[in-house]
Parts: C-alpha cells; sequence; structure tokens
C-alpha cells in the first residue's frame, strides 16, 4: 500500500468499512511513514472535535420559542 | 414438533408509532415527533445557511411541510430521515434565494481537488481541547467549516456532526453512496488542513 492507497481507504477505515486485511495494510504503511500516520491521526481529530462541540447551540430560549413557533405554524390554519 | 421460527427481532422504531398516530390526527404525537427533532433540524440548517435567522424560518417551515405531507410518508425511511431530506432542501432553496447570481446545489463546488490533498503533516499536540476553551473551540470550528463548499458542509454535517449512516446520508441529499463517501472523504481532509493552522504542534520558539 502506498500513500495514495491510503488516502482512498481513509473515510472507509474511520467507518470501520475496511476488511481485516486491508487495516493490517493500513497499520503497516503507517508504521513506516511519518505523513501518513499523522494524516490519519489528524483526520481523526478532526472528526472527534467536531463530534464532541456542539458549535450552534440551542439555548432552552431559543428552543421554546422554535417549539412554539413551529406549532403555531402547523396547527394555525386548520 | 415442528421447528419454532425463531421471531424475526425486527425493531420496530418507535417513531412509527407516532407517526401513525399523528396522521390520525393526534397532534400530541406530532408534538413529540417536533420535540425530537426540533434542536437537529434546527442545526442542519444552521449548518447549511450558516445564518440563525434563516435556521429558524426553515426549521419552522420544514416541520409544517412535513404535517402537511405527513399523508405521502411512506416509511420506506426512517421518518427523521425523511424529515431532514426537507429541511435539506428548504436550506439550500434559501441559499439560492440569497446568492440570486449564483445556483447552489449539492453539486456545485465538488469538482475540485483543492484542499484535499494534505500538505500539513504537524501532529496536533496538545490535543484542541487542551488548546482552547469550549467557547473558543467552537468558533474556531465554526469558522472552519463555513469555509468549505456547501456540498461538502452539508455530507460532512449529516455524517459526522448528526451521525446518520452512509445510506441515510444519500437518501437525505438525493446522492448515491459512492458520491456520499467521495464528498466526506474530502470535506474530512479539508477541515483537518484548514484545522491544523490552529491545532498544529508549535514549533520551538515559535509564537502561539
Amino acid at each position: 500500500m502506498n500513500c495514495t492507497d491510503l488516502l482512498s481507504h481513509l473515510s472507509d477505515y474511520f467507518d470501520d468499512q475496511l476488511t481485516v486485511e486491508l487495516r493490517e495494510e493500513i497499520s503497516e504503511h503507517t508504521s513506516g511513514c511519518q505523513h501518513c500516520r499523522v494524516v490519519l491521526n489528524t483526520t481523526h481529530q478532526t472528526i472527534e472535535v467536531y463530534k464532541g462541540t456542539e458549535i450552534y447551540e440551542v439555548s432552552p430560549g431559543l428552543r421554546e420559542r422554535l417549539h412554539s413557533a413551529i406549532m403555531a405554524k402547523c396547527f394555525a390554519k386548520k | 414438533m415442528p421447528a419454532i421460527q425463531s421471531p424475526v427481532t425486527e425493531e420496530v422504531h418507535p417513531d412509527v408509532a407516532l407517526v401513525a398516530r399523528a396522521k390520525e390526527g393526534d397532534t400530541a404525537a406530532f408534538e413529540q415527533l417536533v420535540r425530537q427533532y426540533e434542536r437537529q433540524i434546527f442545526r442542519v440548517a444552521q449548518h447549511i445557511t450558516q445564518n440563525r435567522e434563516d435556521a429558524e424560518d426553515i426549521t419552522q417551515d420544514a416541520f409544517l411541510k412535513a404535517y402537511e405531507k405527513l399523508d405521502q410518508f411512506q416509511g420506506n425511511s426512517k421518518f427523521s430521515t425523511w424529515l431532514v431530506r426537507i429541511a435539506v432542501n428548504e436550506s439550500l432553496m434559501r441559499l439560492r434565494k440569497r446568492k440570486t447570481s449564483k445556483t447552489v446545489s449539492m453539486d456545485e463546488d465538488v469538482q475540485t481537488e483543492e484542499g484535499s490533498i494534505p500538505r500539513d503533516f504537524a501532529e496536533w499536540r496538545p490535543n484542541p481541547e487542551q488548546q482552547y476553551n469550549q467557547a473558543e473551540l467552537a468558533d474556531i470550528l465554526r469558522k472552519t467549516i463555513q469555509g468549505l463548499p456547501p456540498g461538502f458542509r452539508t455530507v460532512f454535517t449529516l455524517r459526522d456532526v448528526e451521525n446518520l449512516s452512509t445510506e441515510e446520508t444519500a437518501e437525505a441529499l438525493g446522492l448515491s453512496v459512492p458520491a456520499v463517501k467521495s464528498r466526506l472523504l474530502r470535506a474530512r481532509l479539508q477541515l483537518r488542513e484548514r484545522l491544523s493552522r490552529y491545532f498544529r504542534q508549535k514549533q520551538e520558539g515559535q509564537p502561539a
């Protein structure tokens, strides 16, 4: 496996869609390739940091306002 | 003795019963569905439009549409996926209206490989969570995702922020599974590259 191959399998790697053989090939490649190791690690961190951070916070006040507005809109015309 | 057929434990999603009740006019059931998904729909709309007021309008319109078209919902997909699809379409329509001269679609700007080829090979140390507090982190992540083309941003949001499966994302966006996968890879790589600017390990003597 070369660096380009690794890149093409990257998403499937994170989504756990790879065969055991391919995972092993990736692990073998990254053990000898510093750049791919960093790309693998930091892409993983990218996904995790987005999963773990609420970037658009919905405050209780906003949520209540939104909820009332939705209900009013849906049940206004009968 | 005839072999007892092992019951096919096909789990029925709790939404199925709620949708059935809502279809029969049970407003409390519909309200429960609204409660369950209003935050998610709002977040999706805000991710796509990058505008809070638009996202509020879209959330209201998406639920209104869902309510009006409830009879057309066949249950072939999850209710939440169907709802997200409505919200995505409303959001893209809103973007198109805003940029009158430019068309906005899921296909826009996806031809370019730019930014998808890794160039930054520095580790992130310490972890982003250790380098910044939650508010700063949210700010960096918001600014960074805003720079992505809508087609990439949306796929990333549904898959990695809202945890839809690849198949559900494809369904919600009207894309093929391979198209979702290819966009997701490029979105992840572009975000990684942009975030490296903030999170890369500082070399000694280099101002933070």
